[in-house]
């Protein structure tokens, strides 16, 4: 009895060292020799994998800004200011600023749901939906409705509002550009954030000619160029029949809001008309006056 | 009786407008003109503003190699060149023609009487389907002088003409058959000249038992034509299940039919091939089918491209009726679901279907329960499920490497599933993320 | 009018939907169920009814209460679980309770941990009967006395199972094939007669709900590798026909081994398959501890099916 089970034993041992000794030699043959400084740099970024950087995950990340040895061109959006510093610490380099941005999403909402003119019974998709035809609303440039920026967002910053047109929530919005990149028709864009937030932007992405794009919906840019006009900072551009706001031009003076025939103009971010007695037109001018002066200036990249 | 290999469905077949001899549809008051009716870049426009044109006078030029000659289906005045939005409701560049009369080129032969003696070289067969804009009118429209021009050191063996028109509902190429069957076979043996392959074969489904009957006799009058029967199952009438029905080869994985020696042709192409070459007549018209259940009467029409899907339903059977689902252009399996009925038809279009409201709706989608029915359903030997998991998690490298891209599209495996999964239309587009990753990599 | 439908193509959908597929089994279960009730009286209806029933409620409840998705109980499958696992045990009193134990394991665990019908890894019918094994040994060998047909007397008379004497070394003492065939034997309420679950066999196959592949092979494979241990002994190894007449070898060959979730979708990976499951079988049978070895079986292919499903491609087109 105990002669089998020393043999057992033994066996066993034997077995043990032996593999003990294969795994260290194989250990030794295949080891990867790696720059220690990618595990830390790794080791201070979200950890995300969102790829907004355009790398593929944040290990990518880490290894390519160790490569480079600084951050040029290098910028983890999620991480922000604050990841930025850490990283160029550990790189020993100059700290790569920016402006703080998020997603904006460049289709009129008030448009769409009610007022579809199909029904889109496919895959929901909104890159294969964009194969298919122009999309519920009519219009071929705008947004298609089935949410592939919710899916591709990992912050959960990004929902299906209301009438079918996703609403971004700017305080989750790390602005990684997931979002942007997912979206076939190319609506959802980063811009500055703005100083106390606020951003005017033009809602709509129709190059079409005034008259069709206005077939396709009643809140469509229609390039007339009363905006470009009105702009005291030349931030406006009109180009295929779109008008565009530079963010790094604007005051968020909120002129062109006000002068687009079409609203096709949002503003972002403003005090909420104060609350007016039903009978009083005065009310939402008054509001207008009140834009601060001193902050205009002060917004530059 | 001969089919293809493996996988393969049978929709409801629905031929209900076959009886309907072709009728002519009035050319209206103004016509569209798409300048991209083909596969490739679009033709440029060559009228102004105010030019008069003629019906079968060239608008449109190719200029580039994949792409195709637009003609005038109609005379009159050009009212504006710009673009137009197509069936989908995407804007494309088009001429505008307000009609005046009807004053044909002095060149086309418009006598009823049938040419038979064909003298031209093979060579300037080729040059006149490109002069006359002649596509593939199968669905592909793919330009016809780039097919009939056979790449250096290949040679093609077998002349294939599909007019198996294994689609439910469509009748169009059924109706050329009963109707214009010695011009068909004049055209196949143009095309068989033009590629200098001893033997034409013409592939119909066996549920069109009369038209294989009239074919049967006519070809008795022609050298090198055979007409083959075949089993009833879609998709009999895709390029490569035909070439395996017909020959029993088997057209490799990224390979084109010429590679296994074989061409084959829409029986719709080689009747507007006749027309072509022995009356001097470019693509001006379409032989489509108006049908669906719904409607109060079946039609098949003989229409001037640029014709609005509205014109021929008002014309037909006066307007869509109130349990309209779907409007379709093309097959129940294949076609195109159209969402702008003010919008031209273009070459190629083989239907106006209409499908009511109840059976146009798809059913909810429920889980997958692994029955491997759109596996055994595929033509290609694929599996539909797999790529279903590999796109839809964004795995489109491994989706690449279980052959993504062999698909042909045919729809067997949507069709199949009893779990209602959009699979066809996720293998699309899967197809397009696989693309776009090999150009990105480029 | 309407807005008009837009999607990809095609735009027609075969009849066939997951719903019809499930109740078209269920209908096939349906002569192996009157076999049942013929051979084991009303507690055969009993057991059945309750299985399915607490099938059926408990995939309700998971849905409603933890899931919160939209019910799925009428697509049929949660009936087809539970009149599965009443076949795969003795038509007693006892199994009135017990059974609701083991369709809470086969719907609660097997089935809707995972996701529901679709993601299950295993067959949750064959989950819940080998639970109920493993905790109810004595009952779940507990086999009535086989009375004649429609018996009405409600005593616990215990008989054998022709699997069971055999274990215990009384060679197949007067069981006649035709007993078998027809189910005039003891056993498990479902599997006792090999002609009711053909002949449903035979509808779900004309029905193209399964194919042959994984029966034959799972049977065949059964029958010649029994075939050869009888030749070569026959004292101590029962002979083929008896051994694929008896016990679960029917029911799971035809209505288990196939249940399209939990098998492969290659034919050449369900002949795997259903050979695998005839040579386990008649492994556990003659040298494991246990009379019957189809449902483990089963089980061991099913984890054996994700692999299956990589490794045996279908043939394309070309190449």
């Amino acid at each position: 009895m105990t002669h089998d089970i020393l043999i057992a034993v033994l066996i066993l041992g034997a077995l043990g060292v032996l593999f003990a000794v294969v795994l260290y030699i194989v250990a030794q043959k295949f080891k990867v020799v790696e720059d220690p400084l990618i595990d830390e740099v790794a080791e201070v970024l979200p950890g995300a994998n969102c790829g907004g950087c355009g790398k593929a995950g944040c290990r990518a990340f880490a290894e390519a800004c160790v490569a480079q040895g600084n951050m040029d061109g290098l910028r983890c959006a999620p991480g922000g200011d604050a990841v930025a510093a850490k990283v160029a610490q550990l790189l020993g380099c100059a700290v790569a600023q920016g402006e703080p941005q998020v997603a904006v999403v460049r289709c009129n909402p008030a448009n769409c749901g009610e007022k579809r003119k199909s029904n889109y019974d496919g895959l929901r998709s909104c890159a294969f939906q964009n194969t298919v035809y122009t999309g519920e609303s009519g219009c071929p440039f705008g947004c298609l409705g089935c949410g592939d920026c919710v899916a591709a967002c990992q912050f959960d910053a990004i929902h299906m509002g209301p009438n079918g047109v996703p609403v971004v929530d700017a305080d989750k919005c790390t602005a990684c550009g997931a979002c942007a990149k997912a979206c076939p028709r190319r609506i959802i864009e980063l811009r500055n954030k703005g100083k106390k937030e606020r951003r005017v932007y033009v809602s709509c992405m129709n190059k079409e000619k005034g008259a069709v794009a206005m077939k396709s919906c009643a809140n469509a840019c229609i390039g007339c160029g009363k905006c470009a006009k009105v702009c005291p900072m030349e931030a406006i551009t009109v180009t295929d029949n779109l008008s565009y706001i530079d963010f790094t031009k604007c005051i968020a003076c909120r002129k062109c809001v006000t002068e687009c025939p079409t609203k096709a103009i949002h503003d972002v971010g403003f005090p909420a008309p104060a609350v007016k007695p039903a009978p009083k037109p005065e009310a939402p001018a008054a509001e207008k006056v009140e834009i601060p002066v001193a902050e205009k200036v002060e917004v530059k990249n | 009786m001969k089919t293809f290999r493996m996988g393969g469905v049978h929709p409801e077949e629905n031929k209900i407008s076959n009886d309907a001899a072709i009728e002519v549809m009035p050319v209206g008051k103004q016509m569209v003109v798409l300048m991209n009716q083909h596969l490739g870049a679009p033709a440029t426009p060559i009228v102004q503003k105010g030019d008069k044109v003629k019906v079968g006078q060239l608008i449109g030029e190719a200029q580039t190699f994949m792409c195709a000659n637009v003609h005038s289906p109609v005379s009159g005045t050009v009212l504006k060149v710009e673009p137009c939005k197509d069936a989908f409701g995407l804007a494309k560049p088009a001429v505008y023609i307000n009609v005046e009369g009807d004053e044909w080129m002095e060149s086309i032969d418009r006598t009823p009487d049938i040419k038979r003696e064909c003298t031209l070289e093979p060579k300037e067969i080729v040059a006149k389907l490109k002069e006359m804009g002649i596509v593939g009118l199968g669905g592909a429209t793919f330009p016809a002088h780039i097919k009939y021009s056979i790449p250096e050191g290949k040679k093609a063996e077998y002349l294939i003409v599909n007019a198996a028109e294994c689609e439910p509902y469509l009748t169009s190429d059924y109706r050329v058959m009963m109707e214009h069957a010695e011009e068909v076979c004049i055209g196949v043996s143009i095309l068989r000249k033009a590629l200098g392959v001893p033997n034409a074969y013409i592939g119909i489904e066996s549920n069109k038992p009369l038209a294989i009957a009239h074919m049967q006799e006519v070809v008795k009058g022609f050298e090198g034509i055979i007409v083959e029967p075949l089993k009833v199952k879609y998709p009999q009438g895709a390029e490569k299940q035909l070439i395996n029905a017909v020959t029993g080869r088997k057209v490799p994985s990224g390979k084109l039919p010429i590679d296994v020696g074989c061409v084959v042709s829409n029986l719709g192409t080689c009747f507007s091939v006749y027309e072509a070459i022995q009356k001097n007549k470019p693509l001006i018209e379409n032989i489509l089918t108006v049908t669906g259940k719904e409607l109060p009467s079946q039609h098949n029409y003989i229409v001037r491209i640029g014709t609005t899907y509205n014109e021929i339903i008002a014309h037909s059977i006066g307007q869509l009726p109130e349990t309209t689902g779907k409007v379709i252009s093309g097959g129940t399996m294949m076609g195109k679901a159209v969402v702008n009925l003010d919008a031209p038809t273009v070459k190629g279009n083989s239907s106006v279907l209409v499908i009511g409201e109840k059976e146009a709706l798809r059913a909810e989608e429920t889980n997958c329960i692994r029955c491997g029915k759109c596996m055994h359903a595929c033509p290609m030997g694929l599996e539909p499920y797999l790529f279903s998991a590999l796109v839809k998690n964004n795995r489109i490298e491994e989706a690449k490497e279980h052959n993504i891209l062999d698909c042909i599209e045919c729809g067997c495996c949507f069709f199949s599933c009893p779990a209602n999964k959009p699979l066809t239309d996720e293998i699309r587009l899967g197809k397009n993320k696989v693309r776009a990753m090999m150009a990105a990599k480029k | 009018m309407n807005l008009l439908n837009i999607s990809g193509s095609p735009h027609v959908h075969s009849d066939e939907s997951t719903k019809k597929i499930m109740w078209r089994v269920n209908l096939a279960l349906v002569p192996a169920l009157l076999c049942a009730i013929a051979y084991f009286g009303i507690n055969a209806l009993l057991v059945s009814l309750i299985s399915v029933a607490s099938c059926v409620l408990f995939q309700w409840l998971i849905e409603k209460f933890i899931l919160k998705q939209k019910s799925t109980v009428w697509d049929g499958s949660a009936i087809v679980t539970g009149l599965l696992l009443a076949f795969n045990v003795p038509a007693t009193v006892d199994m009135m309770w017990i059974v609701v134990i083991g369709a809470l394991v086969a719907i609660g665990v097997a089935k809707m941990a995972f996701g529901g019908l679709g993601k299950n890894p295993f067959n949750p019918a064959i989950v819940g009967r080998i639970f109920l094994l493993i905790s109810f040994p004595v009952q779940m060998t507990t086999w009535p006395q086989v009375g004649g047909l429609f018996p009405m007397n409600f005593d616990v008379a215990t008989g054998a199972t022709p699997l069971g004497a055999f274990k215990e070394g009384a060679l197949g003492e007067g069981v006649t094939f035709m007993d078998a065939f027809l189910g005039h034997i003891g056993g498990s309420m479902g599997e006792v007669s090999a002609i009711a679950i053909l002949l449903g066999a035979i509808y779900l196959l004309c029905r193209k709900i399964i194919s042959w592949h994984i029966p034959v092979a799972f049977i065949g494979t059964a029958f010649v590798f029994s075939g050869i241990l009888w030749l070569v002994d026959p004292q101590s190894y029962m002979d083929p026909v008896m051994t694929i007449l008896t016990g679960g070898i029917m029911l799971g060959a035809c209505f288990m081994a196939t249940d399209m979730v939990t098998s492969p979708m290659a034919k050449s990976g369900q002949l795997i398959f259903g050979f695998g499951c005839g040579l386990l079988t008649i492994v556990i049978r003659n040298w494991g501890s246990y009379p019957e070895g189809v449902s483990f079986a089963i089980l061991i292919m099913n984890s054996v099916t994700p692999l299956l499903n990589r490794w045996c491609k279908p043939k394309r087109f070309a190449n």
